[in-house]
């Protein structure tokens, strides 16, 4: 199923909207900046970071890959290592 | 446009809220047994639990044309208590011939730990004993991807579940691939900051089509938005999709999903006319 607006009318629909969000980002990250203390070293800052990264990458799954930099990993042995039976 | 929204927690709503529902739209909905905002501390708490979803709740529904169905189980939270989790089990079966029960859940996970997991598990024999439906809750943030495949594989080394009778709640970008592509049902919550949007929501019934997907707002104790399947509606028309598709998005696809319940018996506003007018 395809999504049936044009690139030009989704563009024209979402820009304020995107660049409001892009702002709040851009703020958030200041007002880390301009706070006391020191947050540098928190694994979150690196995932928030990341995050970014990920997010002006041009490919098709950023949404799922954002997502996925916010994910604890997934271990597929998990049944053996906590000893739960399956049925 | 009618719709069901098949995740939202009433008990937790005012009567206003049923009287906006109905003006939206709603004909149905299903509510899924959940966390009370604290735990427990006896099976007869979960007992007086039961007889609201299958007792009030279905009353106060009915008063606005709203068709009201609920589903039975201990949540993922209280799980962590299995002694008591294995107390609300054995007691279920008493609920299970209620007119309005259509299964167990949602059951699932929330921190992902081993108790947590057997108490699944166990929900799934008493779904397997009694031939229900079941309804699952993912974990949320970033619990939600690692709980989910564990869910899965739980799931799917189940040989007695038929897996187009369980739906897989709260699935994401991340998730909604590895729930549909197991030939599991997945439903998509709509609620602010923590789970999906209703603009997100309409991204993956983009991506992946309308098939075994359905939206729900889950409505509950924290701040969410009941009539955030409207909102769906919304987005999807400003988008120019079919009436067709996002029919079948809120109204269809609930009702195949809940028609392999035996205790299923949805009456749609033309099947109401016709009864009222034959008297
Ligand atoms: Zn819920």
């Amino acid at each position: 199923m395809s999504l049936p607006l044009t690139a030009a009318e989704v563009l024209s629909r979402e820009f304020l909207e995107i660049r409001a969000k892009i702002l709040e980002v851009a703020a958030a990250f200041d007002r880390l900046e301009r706070s006391t203390g020191d947050v540098s070293e928190d694994p979150r800052i690196a995932r928030l970071h990341e995050a970014l990264k990920v997010a002006s990458e041009p490919t098709e799954d950023r949404a799922e890959q954002v997502q996925l930099v916010f994910s604890r990993p997934y271990d597929e042995t998990w049944q053996r290592a906590m000893k739960v039976l399956p049925r | 446009m009618d719709y069901f929204d098949p995740h939202i927690h009433m008990v937790s709503r005012i009567t206003d809220d049923y009287e906006t529902l109905a003006k939206m739209g709603c004909v149905g909905l299903s509510e899924p047994a959940f966390w009370a905002g604290f735990d427990r501390g006896t099976v007869d708490g979960f007992r007086d639990y039961f007889r609201q979803l299958t007792e009030v709740e279905p009353k106060r529904a009915a008063q606005y044309g709203i068709q009201h169905y609920c589903w039975l189980c201990i949540n993922a939270k209280e799980a962590e208590n299995v002694n008591l989790s294995r107390e609300v089990i054995a007691m279920i079966p008493e609920f299970l011939d209620k007119p309005n029960v259509l299964g167990i859940g949602e059951i699932g996970l929330n921190k992902n730990t081993r108790n947590e997991s057997i108490i699944f598990l166990e929900h799934l024999d008493l779904a397997a004993k009694y031939d229900q439906q079941i309804l699952i809750h993912t974990p949320h943030l970033e619990d939600k991807y690692q709980g989910t495949r564990m869910i899965l594989d739980m799931l799917t080394g189940d040989s007695r579940l038929d897996r187009s009778r369980v739906l897989v709640d709260h699935v994401e970008e991340h998730t909604v691939r590895h729930v549909l592509e197991e030939g599991f049902w997945a439903g998509m919550t709509l609620y602010p900051v923590t789970k999906c949007t209703p603009q997100r929501a309409c991204d993956i019934i983009e991506m992946y089509g309308p098939e075994r997907l359905m939206v729900n707002s889950a409505g509950d104790w924290g701040p969410s938005k009941p009539t955030a399947v409207p909102d769906f509606i919304l987005e999807m028309r400003r988008r120019r999709h079919s009436e067709a598709t996002i029919r079948r998005i809120v109204y269809e696809n609930p009702l195949t999903f809940f028609s392999q319940s035996q205790s299923f018996r949805f009456r749609s506003r033309e099947t109401e006319e016709v009864a009222s007018k034959l008297g």
